[in-house]
């Protein structure tokens, strides 16, 4: 992908900056006069990866329109952490309407602007993925059947946090949740379940799909401003932890999105029409385990009797992300 | 204002909610002390010339090398650069050529022609240094930057001592010498050569002098008794090495022995190669796990054909060969005698034991304690009578050229600190940045298609064969190579991953800074910081 062109030895372009980059190399988040779309003082628990996720992908969308963007939220943590009225963290156009309608707003939103000529205000919509997967499922297929000139942010911190860690169609099978078996011969969330929507959105042969985790923000940035380049529908699908869902510490956010990775369990690419064109490939491979065991999610697979059985089986998942997806050279 | 029904209150940012009221931890920026620094026995800076050096500013990183050492092309070619061993880096995939780099920088100011900047005050006291080897050149330079007027009386006729007499040219060209002693003789200091103290009490009364600084280092060869015959032809380490900058190089002949296992043995054997021995054994009683000589100097003359007799005493010498007799290690790994003998072919031997301080020249001197053979200091490099102070190869501490310029600096604060009436103390020591306080997915691994090349001259500068050593392009990227360890480059990182925006960026060279009314505690700039400059701390309740 391009934002390997640039070459720096010390730390390579996976830091945030670099006081030895050209400014215009620099990523949006080490500018000194960055937006911070979503303000200080939101909510958020500590170590919040949606919070993260949400500013880096706004302030990159922000940059590459000058600022000409609304925002149209999906109910969940997002949305809730950052308005509790009459406050707000939002330094830009937000609106929320209901759960299930951020695709269907931010469509009307986009079409408004056609009508009213104000072809250099863009649109997004963004959610978590209880909003995208689940609930607003049926908006966000018709708002990418239609073409409409929307980009779709979903944050992906697989299930429904909100409201106390509710299994969603983006829950990993063995992932304990509130709503998923606790006892039994096999806890967590069944195999076989789930959905996996950057595919779903592939298949509708819209413009731009990508994935994208905050454990890489020149790859996150890079992507929002690609999809902010192009008209009609876009998605873009951010992996983003959570520390009270997963029970993982609050500092190892951005440590676990990067074991996602590099263990292969959530693949980093982008399609265009519906053809995969750029992977972003595993650098230090690690085995699943790594990436499992510091989750209390997933603390039933470990103890005294480790379920190897479970963990081979998501090893084998990741596997299969690896081989479809070619992560590894 | 008109509220619509039902609302009381204004609609507002969230700027209003301090969420820094959430935390119980705090996340704090430090500075650790990287290894390699910590390393240094000259208390070089390390991490910060080679910050500079980053960015192509070779003259700032000279200046910050040189306040803490006058001699980076010396200590770039013949420093033994055990901050190398301790590099973070090693662990990561290789060191970062910290000797060579310091090797570019010196040659660098040496071609540039950059001066010291001579001090703005001077303070009107008088310091003698006795012996202008690394030690007291290093204290001389130190004391003229304090402001101190200095004066070295040199025995010989050159300036260098070991670094000289000691040092073989293939290893450390005499000009670099000359250029680096130079520099600081620029800065008003004054050596006065083929002048041997005899009586230091007298000298320093004669010479007005407030304090003394002696470092004569040990130039007398220890000897072995050897039967030999009249015509057996036996000479000290010393004497061949030193003879090698007269006119008149030694004969050493076709087949040279040496006898010992120290570094100065190393370079008699490398030398009599260079001087056309056909063969040249090094005799050594213990074996190589045993062997005080640094296993890299060991390596190269394993290549350059020198061969190694281990577990051996020389029980005699003749005209044209010598009696060997072959040793076991006990127990406690000593050497002991098997009775069973051999015998080499040898046109000379030379002897490589070790060697002595001539301390004739402090006899007498009150308070003073000379135990072992070697000059007792304090911790404030003073010895037992007050006013004189003493450092290098003279006093009990490793022997060699980086110790000595260090004790040269610690002796020249303390001395600045007597004369002031004072004592020096030291800044308190920070806690080292080892390889756990990393985050290392950072660092990216150095490129393929340079790597190769660099090796290569990483392998030829440590020969002296090779002139130059690393070219720009490629000393910068060894410096870029460095990691930082426990010092805040810049990154970035800390600001930009921050949930809660609460990471103030100050601007280039000022760092950041938290805001502490939105900085929940997560801990995350802490564990993504690649080098260790954060650490969370209790919250104080």
């Amino acid at each position: 992908m391009e934002q390997s062109t640039v070459k720096f030895y010390q730390t390579g372009t996976f830091t945030v900056g670099n006081r030895l980059l050209a400014p215009e190399q620099r990523s949006v988040q080490a500018g000194d006069q960055r937006r911070n779309s979503l303000n200080s003082g939101h909510r958020a628990c500590q170590g919040c990866g949606e919070a993260l996720g949400a500013r880096y992908a706004i302030d990159a969308a922000m940059a590459a329109t000058n600022g000409q963007l609304i925002a149209a939220n999906a109910t969940g943590c997002l949305e809730v952490f950052s308005t509790p009225y009459p406050e707000t963290s939002w330094q830009m156009p937000w609106v929320h309407s209901l759960f299930g309608n951020a695709a269907a707003v931010a469509t009307g939103i986009a079409a408004a602007m056609k009508a009213k000529g104000r072809s250099e205000v863009r649109v997004v919509a963004q959610g978590g993925d209880g909003g995208t997967t689940d609930i607003g499922f049926g908006c966000l297929s018709g708002m990418f059947e239609r073409n409409d000139d929307v980009l779709y942010i979903c944050y992906d911190n697989e299930a429904y946090m909100n409201t106390g860690v509710q299994r969603s169609s983006a829950t990993p099978p063995a992932a304990r949740t509130a709503t998923t078996m606790p006892v039994g011969p096999n806890p967590g969330n069944d195999f076989g379940q789930g959905k996996n929507v950057p595919l779903i959105a592939m298949a509708h042969e819209i413009p731009y799909v990508a994935t994208a985790t905050v454990a890489d923000l020149r790859d996150l940035e890079y992507k929002v401003t690609k999809a902010m380049s192009i008209h009609g529908a876009r998605y873009i699908h951010i992996f983003v932890p959570c520390p009270l869902g997963w029970g993982a510490p609050s500092q190892d956010t951005i440590k676990l999105s990067r074991m996602a990775v590099e263990s292969g369990v959530f693949p980093v690419f982008e399609a265009e029409r519906g053809e995969v064109t750029g992977v972003r490939k595993i650098r230090h491979q690690i085995p699943i385990e790594d990436y499992l065991r510091p989750q209390r999610r997933f603390a039933h697979l470990f103890g005294k009797h480790p379920d190897v059985a479970t963990i081979a089986l998501l090893q084998a998942r990741a596997d299969r992300n690896i081989r479809r997806f070619g992560l590894l050279d | 204002m008109e509220k619509p029904f039902a609302i009381t209150l204004d609609v507002g940012t969230s700027l209003a909610n301090h969420t820094g009221s959430w935390r119980t931890n705090r996340p704090v920026y430090l500075s650790r002390i990287p290894p390699c620094n910590h390393q240094c026995p000259a208390g070089e800076n390390i991490q910060a010339w080679l910050f500079l050096a980053e960015s192509g500013n070779y003259e700032g990183a000279w200046r910050k090398l040189v306040e803490e050492n006058p001699f980076p092309a010396i200590m770039g070619r013949a420093c033994y650069h055990t901050c190398e061993g301790a590099c973070n880096r090693g662990q990561l995939d290789s060191a970062v050529g910290i000797n060579s780099v310091e090797h570019f920088l010196g040659d660098e100011a040496i071609a540039k022609g950059w001066k010291f900047t001579k001090p703005a005050v001077t303070t009107g006291k008088k310091v003698l240094v006795v012996g202008a080897g690394p030690s007291g050149l290093s204290a001389a330079y130190h004391l003229a930057m304090l402001g101190h007027s200095v004066t070295i009386f040199e025995a010989g006729p050159l300036p260098g001592g070991m670094m000289r007499f000691g040092i073989p040219q293939y290893r450390l060209p005499r000009n670099v010498i000359d250029a680096e002693v130079q520099r600081i003789v620029d800065l008003g200091v004054k050596i006065v050569y083929n002048t041997k103290v005899s009586n230091i009490l007298e000298t320093k009364q004669q010479g007005g002098f407030d304090a003394v600084f002696l470092a004569v280092g040990a130039h007398i060869a220890k000897r072995a008794y050897i039967p030999a015959a009249d015509s057996a032809h036996v000479l000290d380490a010393v004497s061949v090495l030193r003879s090698m900058e007269g006119e008149d190089k030694p004969l050493l002949g076709r087949k040279v022995v040496v006898y010992g296992g120290g570094n100065t043995a190393i370079d008699v054997a490398r030398t009599a190669k260079r001087l056309g021995a056909t063969e040249s054994i090094i005799v050594y009683r213990r074996n190589r796990e045993k062997m005080p000589a640094h296993d890299f100097e060991l390596e190269e003359a394993l290549q350059e054909g020198v061969l190694v007799k281990w577990l051996s005493t020389i029980k005699q010498a003749g005209e044209s060969s010598i009696t060997v007799e072959k040793m076991a290690l006990d127990d406690k790994g000593f050497p002991q005698p098997t009775g069973e003998f051999e015998t080499l072919e040898a046109d000379s031997v030379v002897l490589a034991l070790g060697q002595d301080v001539d301390l004739s020249l402090i006899e007498g001197v009150p308070g003073l304690t000379v135990q072992d053979g070697v000059v007792q200091v304090n911790l404030q490099m003073m010895t037992g009578h007050a006013g004189i102070f003493a450092g290098g190869d003279m006093v009990p501490a490793e022997r060699n050229i980086t110790v000595g310029i260090g004790h040269g600096k610690k002796a020249a604060r303390n001395i600045d600190a007597w004369l002031r009436g004072g004592v020096y103390t030291a800044p308190p020591k920070a806690e080292v940045a080892g390889f756990d306080k990393l985050n290392t997915w950072y660092y990216s691994d150095a490129p393929k298609t340079v790597r190769p090349v660099l090796d290569i001259i990483r392998r030829q500068s440590t020969f002296e064969e090779v002139q130059g050593g690393l070219d720009e392009t490629n000393a910068l990227f060894e410096a870029r190579r460095c990691l930082s360890c426990g010092n805040c480059f810049e990154c970035d990182n800390c600001y930009g991953v921050c949930p809660d925006n609460a990471v103030i960026k100050l601007g280039p060279g000022k760092g950041f800074e938290f805001n502490y009314d939105y900085c929940k505690g997560c801990g995350i700039c802490v564990s993504e910081c690649p080098c260790g400059a954060i650490k969370m701390v209790p919250e104080e309740i």
